[in-house]
């Protein structure tokens, strides 16, 4: 066998051992849980109802106070996230450009339990002292800022992802908009096309598909994210359309209840959460997968 | 050639002297809430008698799976093992020693020492008393201006040692707590936000004015914070002390299981919410005279340390029965 073929092998083993795993872990949760799908069944993913004591388990208010969490970290996110790309790969100047990034790359390290209890002991006070009483005194009327400024609760989980998820969004940002080809920017501006004309109609449309990776990346984290926002989302499972109420999120009450939990049904259980969070995560990145997909597929017919 | 003869014989006795040691190493894993004693008592007791004793602060739940399955000496719980399941299972538990739990608050300008009782705790818990300047609190209080703010009710949110002493003391005091919500490690809370771990439950507190919670008592003495003065069941204020705690623990039935539970127990000097953790063993394990042995020296020595660390040393006549026990085995 020649030094290529042994190498090609040793790169196919490598491969095969991500993919094993991943079986490896579905097969594993599945089996664990299936007691606690037995009892409960479907209803596991309806019910509302976490009582520990009575052994009743129900998934809604986690599976809600997860994707909610994630969504407004995204959306808080997001355009702090491509406006740090841009200003760092166009805007900065060239000596700023590296330094910057480097913080920014270095944010994405802090492990998530300094941003817990930065969160539980700085922001949440803030937000409830400032931000909460505020929005509750000039936007009150809209559903999602009412009830008692806590300090803790979806809003603060919100931000705190948020906060983790901005590096790894900009970071990638970055990246793809620094490799978009110098021709096509002079191109751009040649026409007479200006500053802001050009990264939107030919930057960031020439850089979506990696700017949706970034997405995608970023939203995984976010709905993964554990101990951050075990420390400031006020672990209650509830559904509340107010962004000031405590709320729950799988991985939360995974990491809460895990280590105390001795009733088989209970262990099983919160097994069968992670399931479901290892099915979400599956399922949002197959779609954004096939967006991606479809996207290219429609600029190339174009 | 002889060279690596000479290492291959080192690294054989090597390797069969640390053999020989290894069973001198003791296993164990299980509860967080007494982890802090233990290392201290593990680390004394090695360097009187040279066996060394592994722990890992797990929690409870993983403790008691892994002595059920076999891979560590012995498990540690903050909550007693039931009958059936230790039966079930070859199990022998025992307690080790004790702890309080304080319930710390935050009124701007109201020290420690606000009066409150059993009863009254439970309802704010279960949700039913949501202003601090309620009637039943005043009249407690007659010389204390209490602020007119919404009771914020912390509980913890992991699942806790801390939390089952408690909702025991809850049910033992309130019927509709019992029936509402029960007890355990984590219940189904009626009311209030939860925070990670007695920082997280603590931090909430601190910084929510108007905030009630309940901490471990080291975790509230050691961070200076506000606690009640909770009426007893004989109608005594006290605050919770080593005193408070060993007088309740006093007064605690011990079943032949060593299932104890003392919380709201009778006597003047009692504090109601305090409660024992305990050490797990199989039944019949050769090595278990390790364990024994280090038992009968921390009941004996052990007591300075636990004070220290603000734990309450077990009733002497409690350590008789207990050793009694293990001996038979």
């Amino acid at each position: 066998m020649n030094k290529d073929t042994l190498f090609k092998w040793l790169t196919a083993l490598l491969a095969f051992i991500i993919l094993l795993l991943g079986i490896g872990i579905l097969v594993k949760l599945l089996i664990s849980s299936r007691l606690s799908f037995d009892v409960f069944g479907f209803k596991f993913i309806f019910s509302r109802e976490w009582d520990p004591v009575q052994r009743l388990f129900g998934a809604l208010p986690f599976i809600w106070g997860t994707f909610v969490s994630a969504t407004l970290a995204l959306i808080i996110a997001l355009p702090i996230s491509i406006g740090i790309a841009i200003f760092l790969s166009e805007l900065a100047p060239i000596w700023m450009r590296q330094p910057v990034s480097f913080i920014i790359e270095l944010l994405a390290a802090i492990p998530s339990v300094i941003y817990g209890l930065w969160g539980l002991f700085v922001l949440a006070p803030v937000m409830q002292q400032w931000v909460e009483p505020l929005l509750g005194k000039y936007l009150g009327f809209l559903p999602f800022f009412k009830g008692y400024p806590l300090g803790v609760g979806m809003l603060t989980g919100g931000i705190i992802i948020a906060i983790m998820i901005i590096p790894t969004i900009s970071s990638i940002s970055r990246e793809v908009l620094s490799a978009v080809p110098q021709h096509q920017k002079e191109a751009a501006l040649s026409i007479g096309m200006t500053r802001w004309e050009a990264i939107w109609r030919v930057m960031l449309p020439y850089g979506r598909s990696g700017i949706a990776g970034a997405i995608i990346l970023g939203y995984g984290r976010a709905l993964g994210e554990t101990m951050a926002i075990t420390m400031v989302i006020g672990n209650t499972p509830s559904i509340s359309v107010s962004l000031f109420d405590p709320a729950y999120t799988i991985a939360s009450v995974i990491a809460n209840e895990f280590t105390e939990a001795t009733d088989e049904l209970y262990i099983s259980s919160l097994i069968e959460l992670g399931l479901i969070l290892f099915f979400i995560t599956f399922t949002l990145n197959v779609i954004a997968r096939f967006m991606l997909w479809r996207m290219k597929r429609f600029e190339e017919v174009r | 050639m002889r060279n690596i003869l000479k290492l291959t014989l080192a690294f054989v006795l090597v390797m069969a002297f640390s053999m020989a040691l290894a069973a001198e190493i003791i296993n164990g894993a299980g509860a967080t809430f007494p982890y802090p004693l233990y290392s201290k008592w593990f680390y004394s007791y090695e360097k009187v008698t040279g066996i060394k004793i592994n722990y890992q602060s797990i929690g409870s739940g993983g403790g008691i799976q892994q002595v059920k399955a076999g891979t560590v000496d012995f498990g540690a719980s903050d909550a007693p093992l039931p009958k059936e399941e230790l039966e079930k299972y070859g199990l022998i538990q025992f307690p080790t020693v004790a702890g309080a739990v304080a319930i710390v608050y935050n009124l701007p300008g109201i020290p420690t020492g606000l009066k409150l009782t059993s009863a009254l705790i439970a309802d704010i818990y279960l949700g039913k008393i949501t202003k601090w300047n309620d009637m039943r609190i005043k009249e407690l209080n007659l010389n204390i201006n209490i602020p007119p703010l919404p009771i914020i009710v912390v509980h913890r949110s992991d699942g806790s040692g801390t939390t089952n002493i408690f909702t025991w003391f809850l049910s033992d005091v309130s019927i509709e707590w019992k029936t509402k919500a029960g007890s355990g490690t984590s219940v189904k809370w009626p009311a209030g936000i939860g925070g990670k771990g007695n920082e997280g439950v603590a931090g909430l507190v601190r910084q929510t004015r108007g905030a009630i919670g309940y901490v471990e008592l080291a975790y509230a003495i050691q961070t200076k914070m506000t606690f009640v003065l909770l009426r007893n069941r004989d109608g005594n204020y006290v605050y919770p002390t080593i005193e408070t705690t060993q007088a309740a623990a006093a007064n605690a039935d011990v079943l032949p299981e060593f299932y104890v539970k003392f919380t709201y127990s009778k006597g003047k000097d009692s504090y109601p919410i305090a409660g024992f953790t305990y050490l797990i063993l199989r039944k019949k394990m050769d090595r278990n005279k390790f364990i024994v042995r280090f038992i009968e020296w921390a009941y004996k020595n052990g007591d300075r340390d636990a004070k220290e660390l603000h734990y309450v040393p077990l009733p002497e006549s409690l350590k008789t029965k207990v050793l009694a026990e293990l001996k038979k085995m």
